[in-house]
């Protein structure tokens, strides 16, 4: 297994540059997420790691060992795309057996870690099927079966559930998890769906128009958010902002929304201009005595909890409130918001400030 | 606006009963769900509430009259698909006056042109009014083929699965829009879906359907904290219900087979030993997935639970859901 150092990594299409200049690490073990819109970038990324397409410029290391430059054979990686291809005239323990024979692997070798990783899969029992009956799930099973049995350094993932149904893809990516647990091989999985990659992933990259956003834990990530489009681009309903113009004074504890002054971490940086106060959703709370005021517009009912949409002067907010709480629609409301965990964005340049709070997440800048 | 009856419906396609002997009431200003999954017969109660397919047995009634034999078009039914159908040579305010310049509407031209910018500006696309179709965007243009139903005054609208085809931000942002437009114009709306948010977010009452018969009718809330069936309740709820034997816990009521756990009825910090076998960090919510006695139970906790794989926690049940073998409910 394998650490993989991407260090400035650029990549460009003509005049278009769709990586601009990655630099992040995925340690030995990792199940590490590749997130982002599409046209982000995070597709180029991966197949560059696999040698699929050169970088325009930088370097990737694959164990300390520098093969930018090199071709996919030379990796000893395994990718498994969003659209598994099978060979559809062999059974499935051909399919699988077929990159051990080609490598030039005895028959029986081969037979024995086809076996060992159909039990891994659970696929034991189709091994002698066609692969033409198999469903959607077990075929990608055996996709990815066909990569373990190699043993590569580490597996790349293209969007791998992103062709399942809903309910489906859930239990697949369960499977692919636990999965990893017991392999601990190093994966790199890209995806655009938020939840996906924070249930998933040990460490994840959010990229957007070719440029990274912010690298690491997926907790510290939908806490700490780095920039305004990480902010929403995690989170369901993701973070909601309250825009306007004024004055955030470094070491200043407390801000003013119109008459409503909000206490807010310290900062470490200051502002003058639009400025977005960021709150998650599960960090408002409903309550007349506060000073910043609101409309309730709408509720949404989730069953454990309920969410409340609530139009401002500042924006719309959406507060997720326990759903036994009684809630109407077109009354007026106050919001309190947490002050342990609000972030202050620059709403030009889109930049979380620093604050004493997220300082350990963004680094001292 | 109408209130739509379905008496004793059955539909059946060769060999496979679509429904079987389906009754359903949707109240005159109710927004009315129905959810399950593929093939439990939700797009053809649908389609046989708009006349696009006839039922075997059974009777169609919308605001009190008999339905059985009319044409789609004179049952003054508007519909939307997943699949947005618009005009591509016309512009987007084109599409929407469309369905008012037919002879059958008699519409003055003047009426036409304010109803066509007024159901614009709710549905946020009056600065595209003089847009091609084909120049808008996906999220665009299933607002287009909203706002064309919308410009009709229908007695009922009937949507099959509209949001499913647009991305997570514009679904939410479409959800809370439908709703409103719903509950202001005080609209009939028969809705069809298999995503539990939107039936749990929009609805004012949800049908429940399995293989073809309706299982359970009621509120959102009701559906959820009072299921009459495992398969009703298995229907709502993130993470899933889990479901275990009765007696797993401790002695079950008789002729219980399962029993049935939302994270809210699992109580933690008391009980018997769990072992945490992951924790899945969501952000506003943390997963603890756990292991007790050889099965899974996977529950909700605090966003920034100190717990770790390895972990041992104690659980226990709280007012769970108790189910017989066939999987009826089974009241204490």
């Amino acid at each position: 297994m394998a650490q993989i150092k991407i260090e400035n990594l650029r990549k460009d299409f003509g005049a278009f540059t769709a990586v601009q200049s990655s630099t992040f690490t995925v340690e030995d073990g990792e199940f590490f997420m590749l997130l982002g819109p599409s046209g982000c970038g995070k597709t180029t990324t991966l197949r560059m790691m696999a040698g699929l397409e050169l970088p325009t410029s930088g370097r990737i290391y694959i164990d300390g060992e520098e093969v930018g430059q090199k071709p996919a054979s030379q990796r000893d990686i395994a990718f498994v795309f969003q659209m598994f291809a099978l060979y559809p005239h062999m059974n499935v323990g051909k399919n699988m057996s077929y990159p051990l024979l080609s490598q030039g692997m005895s028959r029986i070798d081969a037979n024995a870690r086809v076996a060992e990783v159909a039990r891994l899969l659970g696929i034991s029992h189709i091994l002698t099927k066609p692969v033409g009956g198999l469903s959607g799930g077990d075929r990608q099973r055996v996709a990815l079966g066909r990569a373990i049995v190699r043993n590569p350094k580490a597996f790349l993932m293209d969007e791998p559930l992103g062709a399942l149904d809903a309910e489906f893809r859930e239990h697949m990516a369960e499977e692919l998890r636990a999965l990893h647990d017991r392999m601990g091989a190093t994966t790199v999985y890209v995806t655009h769906d938020q939840l996906e990659a924070m249930q998933m992933g040990d460490k994840i990259v959010v990229m957007n128009h070719g440029v990274v956003e912010q690298f690491g834990v997926p907790q510290d990530i939908y806490d700490w958010p780095a920039s305004m489009f990480v902010a929403q681009f995690l989170g369901s309903p993701p973070m909601n902002f309250l825009r306007a113009h004024g004055l955030v004074g470094s070491g200043a504890d407390s801000l003013a929304l119109g008459e409503a002054r909000i206490t807010i971490p310290a900062q470490r940086e200051g502002l003058s201009g639009d400025f977005a106060l960021g709150v998650r959703p599960e960090h408002v709370r409903l309550n007349d005595s506060a000073s910043l005021r609101g409309e309730i517009i709408a509720t949404e009912y989730l069953g454990t909890t309920q969410i409340v949409t609530v139009r401002t002067s500042f924006g719309e907010v959406k507060a997720r409130v326990a759903s036994d709480q009684k809630v109407a629609v077109r009354t007026a409301t106050g919001l309190h918001l947490d002050a342990r965990n609000l972030s202050v964005f620059d709403a030009e340049t889109g930049r979380a400030l620093r604050s004493v709070a997220n300082q350990g997440v963004l680094g001292l800048g | 606006m109408a209130e739509i009856v379905l008496r004793n419906i059955t539909r059946r396609y060769g060999e496979l009963t679509a429904l079987e002997k389906l009754d359903l009431t949707v109240p005159d200003g109710a927004f009315v769900v129905l959810l399950g999954p593929t093939g439990a017969g939700k797009t053809t109660t649908l389609r046989i509430v708009s006349g696009l397919e006839a039922p075997d047995l059974g009777e169609v009634f919308i605001g009190g009259q008999p339905m059985n034999g009319l044409p789609p078009a004179q049952r003054n039914v508007a519909m939307v698909f997943q699949q947005y159908s618009l005009y591509p040579h016309l512009t987007v305010r084109d599409n929407l006056s469309f369905p008012l310049k037919s002879p059958l509407s008699q519409t003055p031209r003047h009426a036409i042109a304010e109803k066509v910018v007024r159901v614009a500006e709710t549905l946020q696309i009056a600065h595209k009014l003089d847009n091609k179709a084909t120049e808008l965007s996906g999220g665009e243009m299933q607002r287009v083929s909203i706002g064309r139903a919308l410009v009709r005054n229908p007695s009922v609208y009937l949507m099959d699965e509209p949001l499913s085809s647009l991305d997570a931000k514009l679904r939410a942002d479409l959800r809370i829009e439908l709703k409103s437009i719903q509950a202001d114009s005080g609209a009939t709306l028969l809705y069809v879906t298999h995503d539990q948010t939107e039936a749990m977010t929009m609805a004012s009452h949800i049908g429940v359907l399995d293989h073809g018969r309706l299982v359970q009718f009621g509120p959102p809330r009701e559906i959820y904290a009072d299921p009459v069936s495992l398969y009703a309740a298995s229907r709502l709820g993130q993470p899933r219900i889990n479901i275990l034997p009765a007696d797993l816990f401790g002695p079950a009521p008789s002729g219980a087979k399962f029993i049935g756990l939302r994270p809210e009825q699992i109580c933690q910090g008391k009980g018997q030993d769990s072992l945490v076998a992951r924790v899945e960090r969501l952000g506003d919510q943390t997963r603890l997935h756990l292991k007790f006695r050889d099965h899974d139970i996977v529950t909700i906790t605090d966003a920034h639970t100190a717990l770790h794989a390895g972990d041992i926690v104690p659980i226990q049940p709280d007012a769970p859901f108790f189910f017989a073998a066939d999987g009826a409910r089974i009241r204490a």
